[in-house]
């Protein structure tokens, strides 16, 4: 008995064979006690180990990785503090339906409960912010369970799964059973949408006039962007995309309106509000595009498209919804669908793109707005851009159009400062024939720098451009706006030199001061071979616009920088 | 949970009680994941009953709880959404069986026990146990009746009540 027992492999090492089963090329991980096991069995593996200086990195990584291709990302950290370091790294994969992998380490079983070193309730404190989770009791488990997390993270609406692994489970040996099969009679994966629902909305799309294709992530996630061009074309219809939906449709498209919502562009905005036909595709009225749900498109037809059906009227009331995967649905909606007249709306959306263009000053200084409209333009679309978040997120979001899926990647959900940088060391990691720039704020850039030593040891030549305010510019914008500029807790003032700290890290750093150097300075970053961060000193004290206050409805639109006060927003953040 | 309420619920003003039966995939976990369904969205749960579904690795969870009818409507389909959940069904205003017991210790004085048990013989309910200075009684029936009952025995002095929880069965071929 001893003998077999010798013979078997561990629980990490049929864990990991496991993962490599999958095509998995990459791990994104900080190591300790419980999870030695799994950085053992790695040591043997075609697997590469990215080590990162936090866990929180990590799962970015991981996330942005996830995001640039639809593969899961996958991490792997230790138990107690390192595991609830991925917390945040799981919010923001999941409000943004990226799949993730987070494999956990944790104390002997035997210990459960026991506060011993390092325990914590892993899967407890993680509930609210994965798609599923387990914790392995038994290691013939593994196979099945890894096979189950890459369904489960990878399809219907992606997400983030957490597999929890005492240590006695990887250390010990494993009787991995030769055939696998999933067990999970909860869990379905919607394809097409009922034929009746299709019907329904093709009925209530001939009646339109003026409709108009609100493109989200899911339109993303499916690889719909194709599939939505062509019912543009066909209805002859506008499009806008959501901050997420960016890219699903080419945004320079004739037909395409750019982003929607709080900072969209004011004829997207005005295009939304005239609508008599809303329809959403992976799109799921979010507080930042709706505002005053009451007053959003109050008498508009609502048509719905949603992988998950728990997003249909959760929001306000559809007229039609359609539960599919996003590409099929369009596909068979085209064949139900003829072209509508919608000349004078397409003249009406043309006219507000006309008189209400997105502009900022070309005077008084370094403007983010102009760094990133000539990153726009030397890039011609072909890189793929992360962003962190705050003024220069939306900026980037404005000014970066994104022509294809899985070219603009940022936290919308979760808004997580921090996400940035990390995801473009993902994104770089998976398609490194792709150019790839993180556009970070100053304050986000600090959460997550470290990871310079992550992309200078493995040669990610991932560019960083930092837009440096000194401030936490978007809180900034806020209380300038609707508080008086009362400033509390947003002046950054003792930032850290950037472009010497990326020295320290054996990074290369460039630093633009006056407008007549951007175009050149930004060349010198694209044409260096390694990671590099650019850091543009610019304006102290610019705000966002157009803007629409949290809660109102989309008609109080601030095109302009306001010259009265305002009032305090109704909605929330 | 809702803490042990021993009043007679005030039916007129209190928001109608649903009953929730969901099935789910007998798993570590299940029941904290459907539980914060409810607690993430102010849903309060006043009875919750769990036991082995005739299919075994099954379970059944028959749920009370209160509050509006839209943020239930969410609530039933975020549980549908959970990976172990099979199906979640809202049984209010159906066609269903329902049942629940109660078990209610009295205690009393000699000359109190032909009252108490007259009303016991009213409801149908059992004395389990008899003591010198202390009866328990069980009842069995729908809720509604079983809160009669209670409230009927209050005067007498309860000392302790124990309630099962609602379960439930949808009639006929309808499954629950
Ligand atoms: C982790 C985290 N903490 C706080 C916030 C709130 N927040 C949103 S934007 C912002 C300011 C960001 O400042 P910076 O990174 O310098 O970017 P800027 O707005 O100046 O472009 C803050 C603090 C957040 N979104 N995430």
């Amino acid at each position: 008995m001893a003998d077999s027992q010798e013979a078997l492999p561990t629980g990490a090492e049929v864990l990991i064979r496991c993962f490599e089963e999958q095509g998995v090329e990459h791990i994104f991980g900080l190591s300790g006690g419980a999870a030695i096991p799994v950085f053992d069995a790695l040591v043997d593996s075609s697997i590469e180990l990215i080590l990162t200086r936090h866990e929180q990195g990590a799962t970015h990584m991981a996330d942005g990785y996830a995001r640039a291709t639809g593969k899961p990302g996958i991490v792997l950290v230790t138990s107690g503090p390192g595991a609830t370091n991925t917390v945040t790294g799981l919010l923001t994969a999941l409000m943004d339906s990226a799949p993730m992998i987070v494999l956990t380490g944790q104390t002997l079983c035997e210990n459960l409960g026991y506060d011993a070193f390092q325990e914590a309730d892993v899967t407890g404190i993680t509930y609210p912010v994965v798609k599923h989770s387990y914790m392995v009791r038994d290691s013939a488990d593994i196979p099945r369970i890894v096979k189950e997390a890459f369904h489960i993270a990878t399809t219907g609406r992606p997400g983030p799964v957490l597999i929890d692994l005492p240590k006695d489970i990887t250390q010990g040996p494993c009787e991995a059973p030769d055939r696998v099969e999933m067990n999970l009679p909860g869990y379905t994966v919607p394809g097409r949408a009922a034929a009746a629902d299709l019907d329904l909305a093709a009925e209530l799309i001939a009646q339109s006039r003026k409709p108009i294709l609100y493109v989200g992530n899911g339109a993303v996630i499916a690889g719909a962007g194709k599939a939505v061009m062509e019912l543009a074309e066909k209805l002859r219809a506008p499009m806008v995309n959501t901050l997420l939906g960016k890219g699903a449709a080419d945004e320079t498209h004739p037909l395409h309106l750019g982003m929607l919502g709080m900072h969209g562009t004011a004829y997207a905005n005005k295009a939304v509000d005239g609508c008599d036909l809303i329809m959403a595709i992976g799109a799921r009225w979010d507080d930042r595009i709706t505002g005053d749900v009451k007053a959003f498109c109050p008498t508009a037809t609502k048509i719905h498209i949603d992988v998950d059906p728990s997003e249909f009227n959760k929001i306000m009331p559809m007229d039609a919804t359609l539960c599919g995967d996003a590409k099929l649905v369009i596909e068979d909606l085209l064949e139900r669908v003829s072209p509508l007249d919608t000349e004078e709306w397409l003249w009406q959306c043309n006219e507000w793109r006309e008189r209400y263009p997105l502009k900022y000053p070309k005077k008084g200084g370094l403007r983010a707005q102009h760094v990133l409209d000539r990153l726009d333009a030397l890039t011609a679309g072909n890189s793929i851009v992360t962003s962190d978040v705050g003024q220069h997120q939306m900026w980037a979001a404005q000014f970066c159009r994104t022509r294809e899926g899985r070219r603009w990647i940022t936290s919308g959900g979760a808004g997580t400062m921090g996400f940035g940088f990390p995801a473009a060391i993902g994104a770089k990691m998976a398609r490194p024939n792709e150019e790839v720039w993180a556009v970070v704020g100053d304050g986000g850039f600090q959460m997550t720098l470290c990871e310079l030593s992550t992309a200078a040891v493995h040669g990610v030549a991932a560019k960083v451009l930092v837009i440096n305010n000194n401030f936490l510019g978007m809180v900034r914008q806020w209380q300038e706006l609707f508080f008086e500029n009362r400033l509390s807790g947003v002046d950054l003032e003792g930032n850290p030199d950037f472009v010497k700290l990326a020295e320290a890290y054996g990074v290369k750093g460039i630093r633009i001061r006056r407008p007549g150097d951007v175009d050149r300075k930004l060349q010198e970053a694209r044409d260096h071979d390694g990671p590099v961060v650019v850091v543009a000193e610019v304006v102290k004290e610019d705000n966002v616009f157009p803007m629409i206050p949290a809660g109102a409805p989309l008609s109080h639109m601030i095109i302009e920088p306001p010259k009265e006060r305002l009032e305090k927003p109704s909605g929330s953040t | 949970m809702a803490a042990p309420d021993l009043a007679l619920k005030d039916t007129t003003e209190a928001s109608p009680l649903h009953t929730i039966s969901v099935f789910v995939a007998d798993r570590p976990g299940v029941l904290v994941r459907v539980a914060l369904v409810f607690a993430r969205r102010g849903y309060n749960i006043e009875s919750l009953v769990v036991s082995p579904a005739a299919e075994g690795g099954f379970s059944r969870m028959t749920i009370t709880s209160s509050g509006d009818p839209e943020t239930l409507g969410q609530i039933i389909q975020q549980l549908g959404k959970l990976v172990d959940v099979i199906k979640a069904v809202d049984h209010t205003g159906d066609s269903a069986y329902e049942a629940e017991i109660a078990l209610i210790k009295i205690e009393c004085d000699l000359d109190q026990r032909t009252e108490i048990l007259q009303v016991a013989e009213h409801y149908g309910a059992k004395v389990v146990d008899y003591a010198s200075e202390s009866l328990m009684l069980r009842v069995f029936g729908a809720s509604e009746k079983l809160d009669a009952c209670v409230a009927l025995l209050r005067p007498y002095g309860i000392v302790e009540l124990v309630r099962s929880g609602k379960i439930l069965m949808a009639r006929g071929q309808k499954r629950t």
